[in-house]
Parts: C-alpha cells; sequence; structure tokens
C-alpha cells in the first residue's frame, strides 16, 4: 500500500486554457470519457497570450495551490505568435518565483492540442500529484482569502 | 564643471535656441539636491548645481516638458542617455524638441551612507583626493570617498554616451562591471534562503510607491497600480502577498526595458535593493534570449515584443541551478 503524507491535502489547481487548442483538448478528455482530478480548475483565455503575469498571482491570492498554463504548440497558435509571446513572459515571471523564494513546480506551462486530449488528462494528473507533493500554497497566499 | 555646465545653458537660453533647462537644483541643505526646470539665467545663477551630489536620472521629466512649446535644454549623464534613449523608442520623448548635452557622470555619493556613519548635522561636502571632508555643525569629519559611493555607481554600466548632440568634457567607454554577482549570490541559495532574504526586505516596502514614480521606464499615464478595482490603489501593503505582488509586477512591467540605471533602490526609503529585482529580469534575458541593453539604441526590438521559434521552454527555469 501507498503512503500518502498529505492524504487530506487536497489542492486548488488553477488551468488557464487557450479557446483553440488546450481547452478544445479538455473537451476531447471529457468526451472520450477520460478521468482527470476534480482539483483542476479550467479558466478560458482567447489565447495563452492573454495570460497576464498578474492572473497567475491572483490566483496564487485567491487559495491556488498550483497555476498551470497551457496553449496550442508553438507554432500552431490560432493567432499565429501569441504563444511564443506568452512562452517568453511565462519563462521570465517563474524565473521571478523561483528567485523570491517560491516553490518550483508549483507553476507549470504544457502545450497541448485540440487532438490531445489523453495529453490533457496525463499533465491534469501528474500536475496534481506534483502539488500534493508540495503541500499547501504557503509562500504566495494572502491570508485574507483563506477559507476558514 | 559645474561653471561650464551653467555657462553653456545660459548661453543657449540668451540666444534663444532653447527656451527650458532641465538640471538640478539646491535644496535646503546641501545634499537634497532635487531635478528642476529653470527658465531664466537668473534662476540658474542662484539653483544651478552639478556635483558629486546630483545623483537624481532627469529624463524622465522630458517625457511631460517635450510636450510643451519650445525646446528644452537637458544635461544627461553617461546612465541618464540610456534611459532618454529608451524613452525615445517608446515614443514618449518628442526627439525634435530636446536638445541634449552629455556631460560626465559618478561615481556619485550616497548622503544616507555618510549618515551611517554617525556624521550628522551636515554643511557642506567636499572630495579631496579620495578623501570626503565633510564639515559640519559639530566640527570637521573625513571619511574615504569610496565609503559613501552610492550603491547605483557602485556597479557602473556605461561611461559612454549612448546620445547627446554635444559634450561638455570627454566620453568615456562601456565599463566591464560584475554586476550580477549579489543576483547570482542569490540564486545560488536554497528556495527557502530566498525566501526568508527577500521577505526581510520586502517587508520594509510601505508602498509609497516612490520606486515607481522615479522609474524612468514607468510613465504609464495611467498605473495599474493606481487602478481603484485592484483594492491596493495608493495602500500600503496589507500583507506578505500583496508585498511581494506589488513587486514582482512592478519589475515584470519594466522588464526588456529597464536599463538598470538604479534609481528605483536610490529613491527607496526603506533601502530595499530593488534593482536586485530588475537585475534578474536582465541576467535572465541576457542568458536565455541573447545579450540584450536597453537603451542602447533606439531601433532594436525588445525582448518581451519579440521571439524566436526555438526559445526555450518554461519548464528550464525549474530545472537550472540550486533548489
Amino acid at each position: 500500500m501507498q503512503v500518502n503524507e498529505n492524504k487530506d491535502f487536497e489542492p486548488v489547481i488553477v488551468a488557464f486554457c487557450c479557446n483553440w487548442c488546450s481547452y478544445a483538448g479538455a473537451d476531447l478528455s471529457g468526451t472520450n470519457r477520460l478521468n482527470y482530478p476534480t482539483n483542476v480548475k479550467i479558466i478560458r483565455v482567447p489565447c495563452s497570450c492573454r495570460v497576464n503575469p498578474m492572473f497567475i498571482l491572483r490566483a496564487f491570492q485567491r487559495g491556488a495551490d498550483g497555476v498551470i498554463m497551457c496553449g496550442c504548440h508553438p507554432g500552431d497558435c490560432h493567432y499565429t505568435s501569441g504563444n511564443y509571446f506568452a512562452r517568453r513572459r511565462m519563462t521570465l515571471l517563474f524565473s521571478m518565483l523561483d528567485y523570491l523564494g517560491i516553490e518550483r513546480n508549483r507553476t507549470r506551462v504544457e502545450w497541448v492540442s485540440a487532438a490531445e486530449g489523453a495529453k490533457f488528462a496525463e499533465t491534469m494528473e501528474s500536475f496534481t500529484a506534483d502539488i500534493k507533493k508540495l503541500g499547501p500554497n504557503r509562500r504566495l497566499e494572502d491570508l485574507r482569502c483563506r477559507k476558514q | 564643471m559645474q561653471e561650464a555646465i551653467i555657462k553653456r545653458a545660459k548661453e543657449l537660453l540668451a540666444d534663444g535656441s532653447v527656451n527650458r533647462v532641465i538640471g538640478w537644483k539646491k535644496g535646503e541643505f546641501v545634499y537634497d539636491i532635487t531635478p528642476a526646470v529653470f527658465e531664466t539665467a537668473e534662476e540658474i545663477d542662484a539653483d544651478f548645481v552639478y556635483n558629486e551630489l546630483t545623483s537624481a536620472n532627469v529624463s524622465k521629466y522630458l517625457v511631460k516638458e517635450t510636450k510643451k512649446d519650445g525646446k528644452v535644454l537637458v544635461f544627461l549623464k553617461p546612465c541618464d542617455t540610456y534611459s532618454f534613449n529608451q524613452l525615445t523608442k517608446e515614443h514618449r520623448i518628442n526627439r525634435e524638441n530636446v536638445y541634449v548635452i552629455g556631460i560626465p557622470g559618478g561615481p556619485k555619493l550616497d548622503v544616507e551612507k555618510i549618515k551611517a556613519k554617525g556624521i550628522t548635522g551636515i554643511l557642506n561636502i567636499t572630495n579631496d583626493n579620495g578623501t570626503l571632508k565633510i564639515e559640519t555643525l559639530y566640527g570637521e569629519e573625513t571619511m574615504p570617498f569610496a565609503d559613501a559611493v552610492s550603491t547605483k555607481c557602485e556597479n557602473c554600466k556605461s561611461k559612454k554616451h549612448v546620445v547627446f548632440d554635444e559634450l561638455i568634457g570627454e566620453d568615456g567607454d562601456i565599463t566591464d562591471t560584475n554586476r550580477f554577482e549579489m543576483v547570482e549570490k542569490l540564486e545560488n541559495m536554497t528556495s527557502q534562503e530566498r525566501f526568508d532574504f527577500w521577505r526581510d526586505q520586502l517587508s520594509k516596502c510601505i508602498r509609497c510607491n516612490a520606486c515607481r514614480n522615479i522609474c524612468p521606464a514607468c510613465t504609464c499615464e495611467k498605473c495599474v497600480f493606481d487602478n481603484p478595482d485592484l483594492g491596493t490603489d495608493n495602500k500600503a501593503a496589507a500583507d506578505s502577498f500583496e508585498e511581494n505582488m506589488f513587486h514582482i509586477i512592478r519589475a515584470f512591467h519594466v522588464a526588456g526595458r529597464c536599463t538598470d540605471c538604479g534609481e528605483c533602490s536610490r529613491v527607496c526609503p526603506q533601502n530595499i535593493p530593488l534593482h536586485l529585482l530588475n537585475r534578474k529580469f536582465i541576467k535572465d534575458i541576457n542568458s536565455l534570449y541573447g545579450e540584450y541593453q536597453a537603451g542602447e539604441d533606439t531601433t532594436s526590438r525588445a525582448p518581451l515584443t519579440d521571439y524566436t521559434f526555438d526559445d526555450c521552454e518554461a519548464s528550464i527555469v525549474h530545472e537550472r541551478g540550486a533548489e
């Protein structure tokens, strides 16, 4: 039997999914009857490039334990180049969060196409497992937003 | 130097080629010199000052001044010319309305470092070949010049003027500094140590917004932090999250545009080393997307408004260096 150290801990995970690829990928994993953890809350955005660094911080403030951003594969962006800009932006933001001492792996970028329902489910499984291992977000939380 | 600057400013005002001069003005004490706009030769004679204590970067004032009628004369130190170029590139300054005179820069003094030695009641400060002679109410004190050098001048990145119409004094070269030393030291700490370091620093923040107001890259007419819907506008940070958020977002908004002029740290009343946040972005951009110095020219694309097909993935951040 496996021992789960954080047995009672159910993380809240926010997934920003772009409308054209990842959101459709999530939809496909649903229509294929694939399971992925219910901890994941999806927020649909028109393009991964819409994700302002402030959104990521806001998610952590409002109680997220992990934030994942999904978009079209580089080269496949519906708007041609949105995800290339998003990639640079997120790289710098994650680097800054790391620099400020926020645990690594609380944030992730994953490219999921509309045909990759299985990949979406797998990604969410593994990300949720990672966050469960890390435990609750304490370093970047807003105490006023903590649920009683 | 001050005489030459004043002479040239008065000449240009007299022959009508400029209407206003942006420079530095004496304050109540010898060390509280502020940037100011001068309109007449009399004002210049009375108040204009340029010495080791005039460390303010005046390029941001041009955003407002060049929108008015007439031409502005501005005196820029080498580091200020980078900010000037960056603002020109972003179409914030009307270049035609400015006459730029490049003047030699630092090293400048930080009076806080003098006061930290317990020297108070300062009346006058003079530099005598590397020794500061400080006249105070309680007699004369001396200290080495190097001990009082402003933090922003400790790692001078350039003594070269990247833009000017005319020079007073000589132009220097880009200097070779190890300005990322402290950033590297932080990167090599464990994440808990880094967290503690930044908590220690950022918890001092009183949200006075001085770092934002002085920053030559922060020129939005309406700042995100003035948005009443944000809930944090002009309020002291309520908790550690807000402190972190303000500083992450502030640094992020100038990422790729920050020329590393060091003004944010200079004006911080709480002495938070804010330049370390900006330098982290500069270091990352240099290492991940190629060497880039904001403000070096007015044509290149900023790293965050550009991309290549084979940029690294964001996961690289989690894979490198110490945990």
